[in-house]
């Protein structure tokens, strides 16, 4: 059979740098950090006392009250990253069939501070046990999709993706493949993150993946410099709305970009150690331009994982000079982890949002923080270090791995009919 | 309204998030303050915790209004 083009048609987010698409792309485009001190809990006896909070963000503004209650905030930053992404692409009631759109999101861990707290309340108990009804449908990472498909009256598949920080890639692969193959119309795809809990950081404390540079939040995510030293938490949400492209053109919708490719593999490796050798990185890179059906040198810019810890930029950078060798010196690759930190399973979400804008303006956002070069990077490659720098984006490639050794990948290209 | 009647009231209206004009004693739960399966759970819990009683589920599927809240709570509670 004969697989059906997909293309992006509305975008939401809700990220460290903005609230909002727009407000986000012009914190990338001008090199913002979004680190800071730690405001959700009493971080004073961490490690690490920062991270990448979503700022201004008041439940009220966008939930009554009781709706908000029974909300984690993981699902209450997803409802509204994809209430922005179906306004924008002006789906409304008549022009689509509500059995045909499907809600495919992507969460890491789910509600972790409901966890939390339930299992706090048990401990300071009696023994006597007094969980609240909403603590599981809280909690449980796949409530995001449940409530986006309520809000909006969305029939079609619907189920959350859990693959750690590939979370969201997961997702839109997932979204891209059932519409490719004819099983839906219109998918609202994505990921949402909120894991700045006290669980959330001692946790990653724990493993040392943190960096724990607490007297300069802001210049902490330096992915690619020699002194950098692990990953700075970051939560909120991004959307995609992605759309058969017949579909799209008939009802006139704009359209930002085509989605022409996913990519996955596993390290088959290590817990929490990437490949050395960047092997499943390697592999996943091969796939999804496979999948694509380009090759390598049509690759303009490469929004890395690029978490900024000290083993995994290494491997990814070793993977993409086995898999482009000479055109590696010629594309752009940028790591927009150094401003929004890791969004965990909503990473690939918010990535994918900075290539699809990148590819749309012709725009590569800058790896920030760069001081000083490390000799394990070849100086020949272009990391968009501390500027955006213009140039043509025809081909934007994402990639984002997870804990457990899940690697995706997916590519966007300009509109060409 | 007796001491009770207005923590009850309190609780219904912060954990429905309706107006303090719909708490009425006839007013039903899941009829007229928009409460679901869940919320009327929810409710019950925060009813035992505030006056440190233990409701058994026979009798909460007997508490479905404000009034019969306040007058099970008067009956029961420490």
């Amino acid at each position: 059979m004969e697989l059906k083009r997909v293309v992006v048609t509305g975008l939401g987010a809700l990220t460290p740098l903005g609230n909002t698409v727009a407000e986000y792309w012009n914190g990338l485009v001008n090199g913002v950090s979004g680190a800071a001190p730690i405001t959700r809990f009493d971080a004073s006896k961490f490690k690490t006392q920062f991270a990448c909070e979503v700022k201004g963000y008041d439940p009220e503004n966008y939930f009554e009250r009781k709706e908000a209650r029974k909300m984690d905030l993981f699902s209450q930053f997803a409802m509204v990253a994809a209430d922005e992404a179906v306004a924008d692409s002006k789906l409304t009631e008549g022009n689509y069939d509500p059995d045909r759109v499907g809600v495919i999101w992507g969460s890491g861990i789910g509600g972790l501070r409901t966890f939390q707290e339930e299992c706090v309340n048990f401990a300071n108990g009696d023994g006597t046990p007094r969980f609240n009804p909403f603590f599981i449908p809280k909690m449980i990472a796949d409530i995001s999709a449940g409530h986006i498909s309520m809000k909006h009256g969305f029939r079609g598949p619907n189920f959350v993706t859990v693959s750690a920080c590939a979370s969201a890639t997961n997702a839109i692969i997932d979204s891209f493949n059932y519409i490719r193959l004819g099983m839906a119309d219109v998918v609202v795809t994505g990921g949402s993150e909120a894991a700045v809990t006290e669980a959330g950081i001692g946790g990653f404390n724990a493993l040392k993946a943190l960096s724990e540079r607490n007297d300069s939040p802001e210049t902490a995510s330096r992915p690619f410099d020699k002194d950098r030293d692990g990953f700075v938490l970051g939560e909120g949400a991004g959307a995609l709305i992605l759309e058969e492209y017949e579909h799209a053109k008939a009802r006139g919708a704009k359209i930002y970009a085509e989605i022409i490719g996913g990519g996955m593999s596993a390290d088959a490796y290590h817990m929490t150690a990437p490949h050395p050798e960047g092997l499943g990185a390697l592999n996943v890179m091969k796939n999804v331009l496979r999948d694509a059906n380009i090759s390598p040198d049509q690759v303009d810019y490469i929004n890395v994982h690029g978490t900024s810890t000290p083993l995994g930029d290494i491997s990814e950078v070793k993977a993409i000079q086995s898999v482009f060798g000479d055109h590696a010196y010629k594309l752009n690759i940028g790591s927009t982890k150094s401003m929004t930190g890791h969004l965990l399973g909503a990473a690939g979400a918010i990535e994918a949002i900075a290539s699809i804008m990148a590819v749309r303006n012709n725009i590569v956002p800058p790896t920030i923080n760069h001081f000083t070069d490390d000799d394990s990077f070849d100086s020949r490659l272009n990391f968009t270090f501390n500027k955006a720098q213009e140039r043509e984006v025809n081909v934007a490639m994402s990639n984002t791995f997870g804990f457990g050794g899940h690697n995706t990948s997916v590519i966007f290209r300009q509109l060409n009919d | 309204m007796s001491e009770i009647a207005e923590k009850v009231k309190a609780i219904i209206i912060d954990k429905l998030g309706v107006e303090e004009s719909e708490v009425t004693p006839e007013a039903s739960f899941t009829n007229d303050l928009g409460a679901d399966s869940l919320d009327t759970v929810e409710l019950i819990m925060e009813f035992e915790k505030e006056f440190n009683v233990s409701i058994p589920d026979d009798q909460a599927e007997n508490i479905a209004t404000v009034g019969q809240a306040v007058s099970y709570l008067e009956e029961h509670a420490k």
